[in-house]
């Protein structure tokens, strides 16, 4: 077919083709323009507000936002999705102030706590990968079943007492400097994942899985190997992220970390990283929470909570819609 | 351009023009269908064959032109209008809901129930429970009952859009019997690749290229020549014959063959299949359709687990569990549907590598210089036009199938399965194709190579199986595999019998033992 | 050779046959209507309190979640999915219940159940126009309006509160006449069969199961399919309306924050009643009875005076292990 291409309206339609491959390609590129000018628009509506302060907090919120992205972007490149993250964090955070007052302390509630996570996501995988249940109803499954164990856990530990060590504090809400301590764990994450998916061989399996799972098995990718692994991966993220989120707020409770699903997937969602698989990264991401964490600022100084969520969903349908119509095989 | 305009024509489309982005699809094309004919739409991959017949029953809306049915002009924007409209068409694939009943599925489509009864009779199929759900009735089964739908509704236009590519040609031949009783006032569209069909069944053809109709032509005998010459226009490259180099037998004989199947069986189809590869070698494979091919081809590379029967590779016996245990003892696969095999959002240089970080052992740092280095040998080995390769998706069909082959050119190959490579591409890519076949044998590789282009076998191979009913039925090198032989070879008649004549004339004629086969897995098709 | 190939047998019409066949294609929901049997025997014994007004109880707590299920039920077969009903239930219940304070009066109230109804029609709508217009997959949609509808439910009513008519708190509480007959269970009935029966007949029916089953196939059968999706969506959100209603009748309230397990317990109970999240498979009346099981399974661990909790654990292992067992026996199947 393109032996017998022409062009038609050569100009106009080069100008206008060459800004949608440009968005399609870079979508770093007008990404961080719009956090920029979300930025500007903060400053503007409130001057003043751009602080060091203030930056300092939407990065904490953005690492905390941005780890769990991470387990929706890994997911959904291979066209799954990660529902029980809320719930595993939350878990993550709360088992580990249990531990407070325990023999081994808190690095026993992080080793306990992470392995739990590991443990719901690895069952995950089992279930995705091996069972071929659609991972929207597994790990919303394994969400329900964390939950009501982190539950019973709360019940058996009301007599211990529990807090947030105050390791976990100063990880969540220090400063090293004028840097936030949360930093000491996302940067190593985000580096981890940014390599994971460009530089590895496993980071093109999941591409590869996400794109079309036939092309992949026939080229000799077994994909519940790759899928059991990735869903354990994305509970320990999730447990992580658990932990900061834990650290930050100086609670623990089984439902901490919940608000953060929706937000999660759509971070990953305006980062570019398709929910059917095969298209996005994990750069997209980074700036995708960064962006929702200073929308929800910039619109917690105009709007009150409800006007926020009604904004914060059209935006997140808005900028979906755009990317739908980019990437549109014409 | 040498079409009629008088008003007598049942179907008329004018000066139809079709772009998508930069891509023009179909320019001024142009279709006039007699009452009561049989017209042929022929081109070439891309020429804009399907486009047009999108245009016409309505899934894509055309940027200009003109349809006119019965003297009225018609406006389609959806299957539903244009069968309004009375044009329906008739796809390889069934058009039927796989979760719903046949009686439901006649309601959807407001199809009469005793016309499509008459119609199932007519077309053989008797007894047709229609309360069964569609997706527990056999293939064959439904695109019958598909045909019979579109029948039942007697649409003044029906299109066949490649319809016998998945249709035992008796079943065609009985089909087209049906359509020509239609009466005067009704047409066929027959759209399909084989022109001896083609020459069979049809009283028209309009040719298309490059989204332009470059002719009609009466069908008649020796028009089929002409109709290639259209289809390809001026500049065409012929196929490259292709110098000496068989492996003999006698060379043959002192070798380990790199593959020997004994008693092969798998699924339905594939019944005790014998027969050896060496090293070295193209060998072809010829079958009708559904002859087992398919199964042992997926057999072979990994993806299905036979019932019986054992295979050697290099002479010590190979089970797969997966197609990961073909590739690494050096099977690999490449497959004619390129949306099975490509990665069509990633890059070229992705779905080269692919291969490469299937195993675990292989997950980690990617030495990417070493990769670019393999990926660029294999993109050149190839020809491989990569402009567009930031996506594969935006690649020509001949150069997506290219990347399919790189693949396993550049993660080394001993044995490579090929299974109609050259299906839907053009002329100067299937050329690459064979010649690289050759080098890869010349190398020491052998390779199996279904096509359903019997011409090939002469091009690319060294010697050639014929499959049929699942078993091996002939074998003979490829000097001596004319067309007329592997022909008649395919058909299970003997070298010596005479081809029926239908055979030979329209590969249509009485194939009553290759309809059992194939029928075999759907007693619902009840035989004459 | 073709005589070695082998055959499938031909099935016969008889009456065994259908009534065979009939358990065959409805095999998942009889399996299912036996386990709830089971259970509720277990129940008695779990609870030998477990009587005719407990009955009534748990018709009554089920009934939201079941008319959930039911919305949840009709886009999954279209082949869609919808994250948003918790909280078009939560935005429907929160209008009625502040509306039905604002203009008490049995006779205004049936005025504002009707205008709620066609609230979440639009709702629906609006779903399902996002979903068709955009392209975007239907699960991003209905995310992102999980928290539009949220965000319009927290601005009708900042707090839990409102009233509910008598008349519609009768309909849902207590029994019918007789004391094993509870009123929930026959207005989930009624409305059932005012709704679905009708539909699953209809040529909307059958092309909603078309889009689901194979989207292809139905959009060459002459299926507006996009049409269809779109309805597929205002149905949902018809249906979620009269689930929010329900919530108002239930609990004589609005609340404006969503229960958060309601859309994966939606989700569960459409998937353990056997609609397949591909699309294409299945009906409402298992999801109803995988409802009624799971609630049952938390009722009675209560009973048994195990931590309640263990019921969510309970739930999501149901919900995992039967999903896994049966994707096992159809790869199992489609080998064979």
């Amino acid at each position: 077919m393109t032996a017998a291409t022409s062009t038609v309206g050569r100009n106009r339609w080069l100008s206008a083709s060459t800004w949608r491959n440009l968005l399609r390609d870079y979508p770093l590129v007008p990404l961080t323009i719009l956090l920029v000018l979300l930025v500007v628009l903060a400053d503007i509506l409130q001057p003043g507000l751009v602080n060091p302060g203030w930056v300092t907090s939407a990065v904490r919120q953005a690492a905390v936002l941005g780890i769990l992205a991470g387990c929706q972007t890994l997911t959904m490149l291979t066209g799954g999705i990660d529902l029980s993250v809320g719930f595993v964090a939350s878990m993550a955070g709360f088992v580990t102030a249990t531990f407070v007052h325990q023999p081994g302390g808190w690095p026993m509630g992080i080793a306990v706590s992470l392995g739990a996570a590991a443990l719901a996501g690895l069952v995950s995988g089992i279930g995705v990968g091996i069972f071929r249940v659609h991972p929207l109803i597994v790990t919303l499954g394994m969400g329900l079943v964390v939950f009501g164990f982190a539950n019973v856990w709360q019940l058996q530990s009301v007599q211990t007492g529990s807090g947030v060590p105050i390791e976990i504090r100063t990880i969540g809400s220090g400063t090293l400097g004028a840097l936030p301590n949360d930093l000491l764990v996302f940067v190593p994450v985000a580096i981890v994942l940014l390599l994971l998916l460009k530089r590895t061989g496993y980071g093109r399996m999941l591409y590869a899985i996400g794109d079309n799972p036939i092309a992949a098995r026939l080229s000799g990718v077994r994909s519940w190997q790759v899928l059991v692994v990735l869903y354990a991966l994305s509970g320990v993220l999730a447990g992580i992220a658990g932990l900061v989120q834990s650290g930050l707020s100086n609670t623990a409770s089984v439902t901490l970390v919940q608000p953060y699903l929706l937000p999660s997937v759509a971070a990953a969602v305006i980062g570019g990283t398709s929910i059917l698989g095969g298209r996005g990264g994990y750069s997209g991401t980074i700036v995708g929470a960064l962006i929702l964490t200073v929308l929800a600022s910039v619109l917690s100084i105009v709007l009150p909570e409800p006007w926020r969520q009604v904004v914060f969903g059209s935006i997140v349908v808005l900028v979906a819609a755009t990317y739908a119509r980019l990437t549109a095989e014409s | 351009m040498t079409l009629t305009t008088s008003t007598d024509m049942l179907l008329e489309a004018t000066d139809v023009s079709k772009t998508y982005g930069a891509v023009v699809a179909l320019h001024n094309a142009s279709l006039a269908v007699r009452p009561g004919e049989v017209h042929a739409l022929v081109g070439a991959n891309g020429a804009g064959k399907s486009t047009l017949v999108k245009i016409l029953t309505g899934a894509v809306t055309p940027d200009s032109g003109r349809i006119i049915v019965r003297g009225r002009e018609r406006k389609s924007h959806s299957p539903a209008e244009a069968r309004r409209n009375g044009l329906v068409s008739v796809y390889q694939e069934p058009a039927v809901i796989p979760d719903l009943d046949i009686r439901e599925n006649l309601r959807l489509t407001h199809t009469p129930v005793e016309p499509f009864r008459h119609w199932m009779n007519e077309l053989g199929v008797e007894n047709l429970n229609l309360s069964s759900l569609a997706r527990r009735l056999p293939l064959a089964t439904l695109r019958i009952v598909d045909l019979a739908k579109a029948l039942a509704i007697e649409p003044d236009v029906l299109l066949l859009d490649e319809i016998t590519a998945a249709l035992p040609a008796n079943l065609t031949e009985r089909v087209l019997q049906n359509v020509q009783q239609l009466g005067e006032d009704r047409s066929v569209i027959f759209i399909s690749h084989r022109l001896i069909e083609i020459a069979a069944v049809c009283d028209r053809a309009t040719v298309l290229r490059n989204g332009e109709t470059v002719g009609v032509v009466d069908v008649a005998a020796g028009s089929e020549d002409k109709i290639v010459n259209l289809m390809l226009g001026e500049g065409a490259t012929a196929l490259a014959q292709r110098e000496g180099g068989h492996v003999t037998a006698a060379a043959r004989s002192h070798q380990t063959p790199r593959l020997s199947l004994l008693g092969m069986s798998a699924r339905r189809r594939l019944h005790n299949a014998s027969f050896e590869l060496y090293p070295g070698e193209v060998l072809g494979v010829v079958a009708l359709e559904g002859q087992g091919q398919d199964e042992l081809f997926d057999v072979l590379a990994g993806s299905e687990r036979p019932s019986s029967g054992s295979l050697l590779v290099d002479g010590k016996p190979a089970t797969f569990h997966h197609p990961a245990d073909a590739i690494r003892i050096g099977m690999v696969y490449v497959a004619a549907d390129r949306a099975e095999a490509l990665l069509m959002q990633r890059s070229v240089r992705e779905n080269i590598s692919l291969p490469f970080s299937a195993r675990i052992p292989q997950w980690g740092w990617i030495n990417l210089g070493r990769e670019k280095h393999k990926v660029d040998e294999a993109v050149n080995t190839l020809q491989i036009d990569a402009r567009a390769g930031a996506e594969v998706r935006r690649l020509s069909g001949g150069n997506q199938q290219k990347v399919t082959i790189a693949r396993w050119v550049a993660s080394g190959v001993k044995t490579m399965l090929c299974f109609d490579p050259t299906r839907g591409i053009d002329i100067r890519t299937k050329n690459q194709i064979y010649v690289l076949l050759r080098d890869l044998a010349a190398a020491g590789a052998a390779v199996l190579l279904y096509t359903s282009e019997l011409k090939e076998i002469q091009l690319a191979c060294d010697r050639v199986i014929v499959i049929f009913g699942g078993e091996v039925v002939a074998e003979m090198p490829a000097a001596q595999a004319s067309e007329a032989a592997l022909l008649r070879a395919a058909h299970n008649l003997k070298p010596d019998s005479a081809l029926p004549e239908e055979v030979a004339a329209a590969a249509t004629g009485d194939m009553s033992a290759v309809q059992a086969a194939i029928d075999s897995q759907s007693t619902t098709v009840s035989q004459r | 050779m073709s005589a070695t190939t082998a055959t499938i047998e031909q099935p016969r019409g008889g009456p065994a046959d259908r009534i065979g066949s009939f358990a065959r294609d409805n095999a998942w929901t009889l399996g299912l209507l036996g386990f709830l049997a089971v259970l509720l025997g277990f129940t008695k014994f779990a609870n030998p309190n477990y009587g005719l007004d407990s009955l009534q109880g748990t018709a009554t707590s089920v009934l939201p979640l079941a008319l959930a299920a039911v919305a949840q039920a009709v886009v999954v077969i279209s082949g869609g999915i919808d994250l948003s009903i918790s909280s078009q239930m939560a935005l429907t219940s929160c209008i009625a219940a502040t509306l039905m304070k604002g203009y008490p009066g049995e006779g205004v109230a049936v005025g504002i159940v009707i205008l709620v109804l066609l609230i979440g029609v639009v709702l629906g709508a609006v779903n399902g126009a996002l979903v068709v217009l955009t392209k975007v997959p239907d699960i991003v949609v209905t995310l992102s309006t999980f928290f539009i509808w949220a965000g319009f439910a927290l601005l009708v009513r900042p707090a839990p509160g409102g009233a509910a008519a008598d008349w519609l708190k009768g309909l849902v509480v207590g029994g019918l006449g007789i004391d094993w007959l509870p009123k929930a269970a026959i207005l989930l009935i009624v409305l059932v069969a005012l709704i679905w029966i009708p539909l699953s007949r209809s040529r909307l029916g059958l092309s909603l199961y078309a889009i689901g089953s194979n989207p292809l196939a139905a959009f060459r059968s002459g299926v507006a399919v996009n049409r269809t999706k779109f309805l597929a969506y205002v149905i949902t959100g018809f249906v979620a309306a009269f689930a929010g209603l329900s919530l108002t009748a239930s609990t004589g309230i609005g609340t404006p924050v969503p229960e958060p397990t309601y859309v994966l317990i939606s989700i569960a109970a459409v998937v353990l009643g056997g609609v397949s999240l591909a699309g294409g498979i299945g009906g409402v009346f298992g999801p109803i009875v995988a409802v009624v099981v799971l609630q049952l399974i938390r009722d009675d661990m209560t009973f048994m005076h195990v931590d309640p909790n263990y019921g969510l654990v309970a739930q999501g292992l149901i919900l995992i292990g039967v999903l896994m067992v049966g994707s096992l026996i159809q790869q199992r199947r489609s080998r064979a």
